[in-house]
């Protein structure tokens, strides 16, 4: 092969390295347990935060799209805000990923929070499927 | 009875193909054909052995019989007629059953299509066609068995994931494995043309439209999980990154740049050990795919089950390329090149250079799926990268693709002289320039935006230069309009199907282009009688209704789009809460249009029906994706009509 075609290759695969190494140390993101995350959070930088949603600290007001609540790894516990609905997967007592930064101020700001799909299902939960016939009857009687 | 009858089956079929990859072999070897004779039957047996697998197990799932495990975990006595028949290849087991019965069928139509053609190549293409279906029959067998019984047998069964009820689930499994399957059979000959040492162009004439075709059902894979992505996930997007996606992803970037390099060894005979290599890739890149999902070594939203299946598949793929390896280097001689590249003004360049964008753009997708593997073992530090990794490095490349697009096809061979430049680039560079200038001063600010579109229109420009050109020559030479245009596509059909396929990939590159940089969203809490606005829609919320279907509960929140844009447009994004679940599913609601589209999903809500709420999304150019998905449909089946012969 000609030089100018070798030289060609090389610039690119230089050009292809330097976009590869910016592209991950801009979108680096590190994924972290609350304990781990509790010891050394830095400000700014990208988590992914999994945990157990605790029971009884999710707080969801529709109204201003708040939604709070609080991860724990059964050592620590992080408080997370995100604005927006609670997604489908969400729940108390369940696991959860959530993506954001450390907010200074002293809680976990959540751009997104993690639905997990999975393929293979639990067991027909009997709480959760009383809940949806009380739905049901509400949302019927209620009309349209 | 019948997972008994279908194990059996299963087993001998592995037998089978065992028998009939060494009998190939060793007919191929010693040039005895009633050996290979012998392993067509094999081959036609495991075919007729893994269809009545598949017909059992369609049957188990129809007649609900729960004592099969695969069964019992897929499906219920709600689950609807047609999804017990989609829920067959639902999850894993069922998934490498219907992956099988494809390798099968394409096995067969090699024996039909090949038996008396390839004389040298064809047992030895047979023998690896064979080895692959041996391959996955002892995945089967193993470490998936899908026939397994379950003890004692429930009375119902858990359900078909509720994600899976949607009619995607029929077309893009079917298509994504058709293609990643299509693959065994290029990768079968170049391993033939290896071990015969014949290393000329016939195993690339005799793949060409194999390719095509697995190229084909691979892309249309990967648009029928965009489009399922868009409806039924209820994220609003078509693409995420994950790593199931990318998965696909990377042997189509392998593959297409394979389908351009065969045009460089055809023409000049050069790129020899280049497109062994992309072949083989390619096809190890399937498997890798299915290693990187299955396994569960990489976190995804898919999050398949876990289990030894990863093993076989990381031992497969080790075995395929430690033999691909040794045989490249047995074979390194007959390799070389006979053509040179003369310019770096030429058509060879431009196609060489479209591959090693494409590879580096199947590299940086690997990187990136990878990475969290790679950072854990070497930093001891568990990092990803995101979407912005992947969009950050693959935009330039794609840009860098869309301009070759539009060079290679016109630009000369061997060396481009300035004559034929301006002949050829002239009028695409002006559109593409006034294009941008146009944009630009349309008011459109994302330099991004307005570069893509411009180098899209200069693509389409190139293209329709040629046509123009090659038309009107038709004309002069005395032929009429209409007949003149359809008897150029249908007498270079592989050039101009080329073409057609090419414009659909531009317009789905401006689907992609203007969704990612126009559109825009809202999320809302309405109380009823309520309206919320976004992008010149007023929509109304109008209240929330339940209702009971037949493996599910439905609450629907119906919405009015008020005045304005689209006005009297009901959209009605619903819950649906199965059994089985833990939590509902998201059933989203859209008006597709040409230019956009308004896109509902009904986040919380209230139980009395008083209030909800909803994320609204105004998404634009989205349609353009699909458009483009049936554009290269079209192409695709141009460029596989047989050729005709020339009128000389």
């Amino acid at each position: 092969m000609k030089p100018k075609f070798v030289v060609g290759i090389a610039v690119i695969a230089v050009a292809l390295g330097y976009m590869i190494y910016a592209g991950v140390t801009q979108s680096a993101v590190y994924f972290v347990t609350p304990s781990e995350l509790g010891s050394d959070a830095v400000a700014g930088k990208a988590y992914r935060l999994g945990g157990m949603v605790e029971r009884g600290s999710v707080k969801w007001e529709p109204g201003n799209l708040s939604l709070t609540f609080a991860l724990s790894d059964g050592k620590k516990t992080v408080p997370v805000r995100h604005k927006g609905a609670p997604p489908d997967l969400f729940g108390e007592g369940r696991g959860a990923v959530v993506e954001g930064s450390w907010n200074p101020e002293g809680y976990f700001r959540a751009t997104h929070i993690m639905a997990k799909h999975s393929e293979e299902y639990k067991a027909p939960h009997d709480t959760s499927q009383s809940g949806v016939k009380e739905l049901m009857r509400t949302l019927s009687g209620s009309g349209k | 009875m019948i997972p008994e009858l279908g194990a059996g089956a299963l087993a001998v079929a592995l037998a089978l193909a065992v028998y009939g990859c060494v009998a190939a072999a060793v007919g191929g070897r010693t040039g005895r054909p009633a050996l290979v004779e012998s392993a067509q039957h094999a081959a036609l047996g495991v075919f007729t052995l893994v269809t009545v697998c598949l017909g059992l197990l369609a049957y188990a799932f129809l007649t609900f019989d729960f004592s099969v495990r695969y069964v019992a975990s897929n499906t219920n006595l709600g689950t609807p007629f047609y999804y017990r028949l989609t829920a067959v290849w639902g999850a894993l087991e069922g998934s490498i059953v219907l992956w099988a019965w494809m390798l099968s069928i394409y096995t067969l139509i090699v024996v039909l299509r090949h038996r008396t053609g390839a004389r040298d190549l064809y047992p030895w293409a047979l023998a690896v066609m064979l080895g692959v279906l041996s391959f996955f029959l002892l995945v089967m067998t193993v470490p998936a068995p899908v026939f397994q019984r379950l003890s004692p047998i429930p009375a119902d069964g858990r359900g078909l994931n509720p994600l899976l009820e949607d009619s995607g689930m029929i077309t893009h499994p079917v298509a994504l494995y058709l293609g990643f399957t299509g693959f065994t059979v290029p990768f079968a000959f170049a391993i033939a043309a290896l071990v015969t040492g014949r290393m000329g162009d016939a195993w690339i004439a005799t793949t060409r439209r194999w390719t095509i075709t697995a190229w084909y059902f691979l892309s249309l894979g990967l648009l029928i999980g965009g489009w399922w992505s868009y409806h039924v996930l209820g994220w609003g997007g078509y693409w995420a990154w994950d790593p199931v996606e990318n998965a696909a992803f990377m042997p189509w970037l392998t593959g297409t740049a394979f389908l351009h390099s065969v045009m460089i060894q055809e023409r000049r005979r050069m790129l020899r050990l280049w497109n062994v290599a992309l072949v083989v890739l390619t096809f190890a890149l399937t498997l890798f795919g299915t290693f990187l999902t299955r396994s569960g070594v990489i976190a995804s939203v898919h999050a398949f089950t876990q289990g030894s299946i990863g093993v076989f598949f990381l031992s497969f793929l080790g075995v395929v390329l430690l033999l691909a390896l040794a045989l490249l280097a047995w074979r390194w001689d007959t390799l070389g090149a006979q053509g040179e590249l003369d310019s770096v003004v030429s058509r060879e360049s431009a196609f060489l250079l479209n591959n090693v964008l494409l590879v580096a753009a199947a590299f940086t997708v690997f990187f990136g799926t990878v990475f969290p593997l790679l950072s854990e073992a070497v930093r001891g530090v568990k990092v990803s990268v995101g979407a912005p990794f992947f969009n950050q490095v693959n935009v330039p490349l794609f840009l860098g693709l869309v301009f070759l697009m539009g060079v290679g096809p016109l630009i000369a061979w061997r060396r481009a002289s300035l004559e034929n430049l301006k002949r050829n680039f002239l009028w695409p560079v002006a559109i593409g320039v006034v294009a941008a200038a146009v944009f630009w001063l349309a008011g459109v600010r994302s330099t991004l935006a307005v570069l893509t579109l411009a180098l899209t229109l200069f693509t389409a420009a190139t293209i329709a230069v040629d046509v123009v050109r090659a038309t009107r020559a038709r004309l002069r030479a005395g032929e009429r309009f209409p007949g003149a245009l359809g008897a150029l596509l249908l007498r270079h059909n592989r050039r101009y199907g080329g073409f057609v396929v090419h414009l659909g990939i531009l317009v789905v590159a401006i689907g992609v282009t203007g969704s990612q940089a126009w559109s825009v969203q809202t999320e809302t809490t309405l109380k009823r009688g309520e309206t919320a606005n976004l992008a010149g829609y007023r929509v109304r919320f109008d209240g929330l209704a339940a209702s009971e279907e037949s493996n599910h509960f439905k609450v629907t929140g119906t919405f009015t789009v008020a005045e304005g844009r689209g006005a009297g447009a009901v959209l009605q994004p619903a819950k649906k809460f199965y059994p089985q679940e833990q939590s509902p599913i998201a059933d989203v609601d859209y008006r597709l249009g040409f230019l956009e589209d308004l896109y509902m999903v009904l986040g919380d809500f209230a139980r009395d029906g008083s209030q909800a709420t909803v994320r609204m999304q105004v998404n634009r150019l989205v349609s353009w994706i699909w458009i483009g998905g049936a554009i290269l449909t079209l192409g695709t089946l141009l460029a596989l009509v047989p050729e005709r012969r020339r009128a000389a």
